[in-house]
């Protein structure tokens, strides 16, 4: 489960240039849920994932995951239950390092003994995994990552993130810079992935009718606030048009260009 | 002659072993180096002066240069300077370190107390001729840790480090601390240099703070003419280049010592020599580069009838 209470993110405290990018978020995630977040570009968004990720310094608020407070904890103690895939395909894994060695360190979850990384039975276990992919990376195992496509290195990526059974498995944009039907592909491997392993997750996506259709649960944000939450009944009666005009409302009107926006 | 450039090439390949770990797999722009191999010379010819034994020496002087590394790295870390800022305090603050060391005097002669190169002379018995038995003792020697290396490199920690310095985003995201990592990772490579210092001083005859003066040039040169010999993405063959690397590097300095007068080279102008080697293999290996891309532009028109574009850095 995740919790958190009275974020505060800001840039430039004190400057001028003060921005103050997460308000006072609250938001209680339980184990198991799939929920969406939308919003205009800057909304806070992906500052809001790297609030729960631990790699931003909040300015105020706690972060709790599985109920004990992780707010002071550096970035890479947190991945060991926070996974995560970005946008940009060449951020989560290593490209002059194997595909099995990049598998090796996510299933290690960071451990690192002076002992050998790729044993003969992780390497067996870990070719059975990347073979359910169905991308036929099990025949690539030695090759480097920066030798793969797009989509396959985000599909890695996943699967990485999956491999360390995280309490939270953040998504942000992570089809975004791939071609449509790659695009295709890693998210129908998200969901497999989520379904599988029972992952809780937060993803944020401009798709509203993907986020409608597949997520528990929609956050909308927009500077640095949910302004919306829906689940329940409350998400099964709403469509795209009532999300745009939803939108439109916490912005204070201007319906047309904010439906420009979202798209 | 023969052996003496491999002698002198495995002793300054183990520095280069350093300058690749940290240039090449850590990414990170280290002159430590350039102190911690006299700094390594210092401490163990101290220690050989004194009547220690050659393994004790060589691994107090491993040690120091190790020490030196973390003190590079603490102050990269702690204060968040750029690696080059903290490996030049490191680098200047041993040279007093190293004067205090040797006695308060530039040099320390290792003539009547040198069991490193006595022992590697000596080890196959008196029928072998003294520096066909010392080659082959720093040609095992050598080999035995790039092994060591190489087994290094494909443990956990070794992994780890490795990925690293190719993006550190997806070392914190599968849990590792960057911070640790790169310590390490600095501390092993120039314990090496360090090693190479105490190994040089005793192959020189004397140890000397003047020792790490141009070592970083020398040792970036052995790495890049190295890849130039074996291109390979396999770590072992990597480390192994270098010494390769390493012993051709020698060998250039060696002709240019000995007839380079026939071409007006004097030995004032090794380091020019040096400079120039460097931006040779950096030439040499991007006009490489470009030969295979338009290689592999060839074949695709040939395959297409038009040029494959080159389909964005994923690919
Ligand atoms: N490191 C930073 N320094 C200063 N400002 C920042 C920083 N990171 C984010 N911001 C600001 O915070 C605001 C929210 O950014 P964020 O990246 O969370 O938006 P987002 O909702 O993810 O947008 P997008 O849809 O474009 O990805 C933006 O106005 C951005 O300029
Ligand atoms: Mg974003």
């Amino acid at each position: 489960m995740i919790r958190l209470e009275g974020v505060e993110v800001a840039f430039g405290l004190g400057t001028q240039d003060e921005r103050r990018v997460l308000r006072g978020v609250e938001l209680e995630v339980p184990k198991g849920q799939r929920v969406s977040v939308i919003g205009s570009n800057g909304a806070g968004k992906t500052t809001l994932l790297n609030a729960v990720a631990g790699s931003v310094r909040l300015a105020a608020g706690r972060v709790l995951i599985d109920g004990s407070d992780r707010s002071g904890e550096p970035e890479w103690m947190r991945s060991r239950c926070v996974g995560r895939v970005r946008q940009d395909p060449l951020a989560g894994t290593a490209g002059e390092m194997s595909v099995l060695d990049n598998l090796a360190m996510a299933s290690r979850k960071g451990r690192r003994r002076l002992l050998p990384a790729v044993t003969p039975r992780l390497r067996r276990e870990l070719a059975e995994r990347v073979a359910e992919l169905g991308m036929g990376l099990e025949e690539r195992l030695r090759e480097n990552v920066n030798r793969l496509s797009g989509g396959q290195r985000q599909a890695l990526t996943l699967l990485m993130a999956a491999l360390a059974r995280p309490a939270v498995l953040l998504l942000d944009e992570h089809t975004a810079a791939l071609d449509p039907r790659n695009a295709r592909i890693v998210t129908e491997l998200t969901r497999r992935l989520v379904a599988e392993h029972g992952l809780t997750s937060i993803a944020v996506t401009h798709d509203m009718g993907r986020a409608l259709e597949e997520a528990d649960r929609l956050l909308m944000m927009h500077e640095g606030r949910i302004v919306a939450d829906l689940q329940g009944a409350a998400k099964e009666g709403m469509d795209v048009e009532g999300l745009v005009a939803l939108f439109g409302e916490a912005r204070g009107g201007r319906l047309e260009e904010d439906g420009a926006l979202l798209r | 002659m023969i052996e003496g450039i491999l002698i002198e090439g495995l002793v300054y390949g183990i520095m280069a072993l350093g300058v690749f770990i940290a240039f090449r797999v850590l990414d990170f722009a280290d002159l430590t180096v350039e102190g911690s191999f006299p700094f390594g010379a210092a401490a163990g010819g101290a220690l050989l002066a004194g009547g220690a034994a050659a393994p004790a020496a060589l691994l107090a002087a491993f040690a120091a240069g190790a020490l030196a590394g973390c003190a590079t790295s603490a102050i990269h870390h702690g204060f968040k300077v750029p690696p080059l800022l903290a490996g030049i305090v490191t680098m200047t603050g041993l040279y007093s370190v190293d004067l205090r060391l040797l006695g308060g005097r530039a040099n320390l002669p290792l003539i009547t107390f040198n069991p490193v190169m006595r022992g590697s002379e000596a080890w196959l018995g008196p029928g072998v001729p003294p520096v066909l038995a010392s080659a082959a003792a720093f040609g095992l020697g050598a080999l035995a840790l790039v092994l060591a290396l190489d087994l290094f490199f494909h443990t956990e920690l070794g992994i780890a480090i490795g990925a690293l310095g190719d993006n550190e985003t997806s070392v914190v995201s599968v849990g590792a601390d960057p911070t640790a990592l790169r310590s390490i990772g600095i501390a092993l490579a120039n314990g090496l240099a360090g090693l190479s210092g105490a190994l040089a001083a005793s192959y020189q005859g004397f140890a000397d703070v003047n020792f790490g003066s141009g070592v970083i040039a020398a040792g970036l040169a052995s790495v890049m003419l190295g890849e130039l010999l074996l291109p390979s993405s396999r770590i072992g063959v990597q480390l192994l280049r270098v010494l390769a690397g390493s012993v051709l590097f020698r060998a250039i300095m060696y002709a240019g010592r000995s007839w380079g007068y026939l071409a007006g080279i004097t030995p004032n102008d090794l380091r020019l020599l040096n400079a120039l080697l460097v931006v040779a293999a950096l030439a040499a290996s991007r006009g490489r580069a470009r030969l295979s891309r338009d290689a592999a532009l060839r074949r695709a028109k040939r395959g297409r009838g038009s040029p494959a574009r080159g389909g964005g850095g994923a690919s």
